[in-house]
């Protein structure tokens, strides 16, 4: 029931997902809670583009590389990590992206033959919590989900009030929601996601209540190693949450502690739960990884990502500590000056080297 | 009247309520948060009028139609219950 110390780990990290701004991505604040957990070694940045700000910000990281889009491919991607391999260790990768995650699950033989290890889910279990899946496990398991109904063609909204009343949801597979009064706007919203996400897309009834969202590590048998609730309270127009609070609720907790175990969800994730005005709790969502809050969790008493790091490396972590309701985030941007030569070294090379030579991590 | 929500509630000394629960906070003058603290600690409506009525210049009967008023105010934030 302690906090992970790594202050004598000697190992390499890598993270992927370093964009901050007004869509952030859990990769700094994951590297910010290991940091405050002791962790004095290496971390490596990986990143898609040249404009992810954690590339800029003082001492966050020691190098960065530059990473294929996962759509790219296995081959690619593993020729891009034997690349980096040459120029440095890395012992555990910590994927922080949607999209990312499912590669480094099929990968995780060919990362473990490389010395890199891994704390996800299987592939099966990952899928499970697919947005188009939800609606079909979970209820069995005593677990509440909006009613969904999953839209293959556009024909299927003619009568899709019969089913759910408007106004309703309606869902991108991976990504964008949106609240459709009638069926007008239910035939825009179909056409505008199915451009961008494809299909299917997900029809879901409208659950009145507060929205409530979790940040946890599975054990992969079950359990919960740490679990963390929160509200939020400033939320942006992209509905991004900018602020929250974390809530001592026991009802939520085991409902949060349900999921987990009816998963067997191995490594990181964020649930998102709505408590309706009935009293009942419905997940809503599940995202395979650390949400961009997770610092709240450090916050609050659990290191969450320095618990991920140890249970890559294999080892025995006991449940974290209670988490102390109350806690508070507030998101604060803030201007990083850097010189546009480093903005080059991303583009033209795909690398940067802040601490190469003098460290200790260094092959 | 239950008021078992009200136990679980941090109320600060400057009239700032954190429910803990739902995340939901609050901001309440010197006399709500005198009534709160006395029903966080069981005193009965009867108790908690006198005790305000010891403290303020205010008729009996006004106070007792504030006090319905606040509880109804509580009442519909889900903080106590009929």
């Amino acid at each position: 029931m302690a906090n992970p110390n790594l202050s004598s780990l000697d190992i390499v990290i890598a993270v992927t997902g370093l964009k901050t701004g007004d869509n952030p991505q859990p990769g700094v604040p994951v590297i910010r809670s290991i940091r405050n957990a002791g962790f004095t070694g290496k971390i490596v940045g990986f990143v898609y583009d040249a404009m992810e700000s954690g590339i800029y910000a003082p001492d966050l990281v020691d190098m960065v590389f530059q990473m294929p889009y996962p759509s790219s491919g296995a081959e690619v991607f593993l020729s891009r990590l034997d690349y980096i391999l040459k120029h440095t260790r890395i012992d555990v990768i910590i994927p922080t992206l949607d999209a990312e995650v499912i590669i480094y699950i099929r990968l995780a033989n060919e990362l473990k033959q490389r010395g890199i290890h891994t704390y996800l889910p299987t592939e099966s279990n990952f899928h499970l919590r697919d947005k188009t899946k939800l609606a079909g496990f979970f209820p069995d398991k005593g677990i509440s989900v909006p009613e969904t109904v999953l839209l293959t063609e556009f024909s299927q909204l003619t009568d899709l009030e019969k089913k759910i009343p408007y106004p309703l949801i309606i869902k991108g597979r991976f990504y964008e929601a949106y609240k459709a009064e009638n069926q007008s706007e239910a035939h825009k919203y179909y056409r505008d996601i199915e451009q961008r996400w494809g299909l299917p897309l997900i029809a879901q009834k409208i659950i009145a209540g507060d929205e409530f969202n979790v940040v946890a590590i599975g054990d992969g048998m079950g359990g919960a190693i740490g679990l963390v609730p929160q509200r939020k309270l400033v939320i942006t127009d992209k509905g991004k949450g900018f602020g929250g609070v974390v809530v001592s609720n026991p009802a939520l907790d085991e409902f949060a502690k349900n999921i987990i175990s009816a998963l067997k969800w191995r490594g990181p994730c964020e649930l998102e739960i709505i408590k309706g005005f009935d009293n009942t709790l419905y997940l809503i969502e599940i995202n395979p990884r650390f949400p961009a809050w997770v610092r709240l969790a450090e916050g609050a008493g659990q290191n969450q990502p320095a618990a991920t790091v140890l249970l890559a490396m294999g080892h025995q972590v006991e449940p974290l500590p209670d988490y102390k309701a109350g806690t508070l985030f507030i998101r604060h941007a803030e201007d990083i000056i850097s010189d546009i030569s480093l903005m080059g070294e991303v583009t033209a090379l795909g690398e940067v080297y802040y601490h190469k030579g003098n460290d200790k991590n260094e092959q | 009247m239950n008021t078992e929500q009200i136990k679980g509630l941090a109320i600060s000394d400057n009239g700032f309520i954190f429910d803990p629960t739902t995340g939901y906070s609050y901001n309440t003058n010197e006399l709500g948060f005198l009534i709160l603290k006395m029903l966080k600690d069981n005193h009965s409506k009867e108790a908690i009028i006198q005790n305000i009525l010891d403290e303020y210049d205010i008729s009996e009967d006004r106070l007792s139609l504030d006090f319905d008023h606040y509880i109804m105010q509580l009442t519909a934030l889900n903080l106590i219950e009929d």
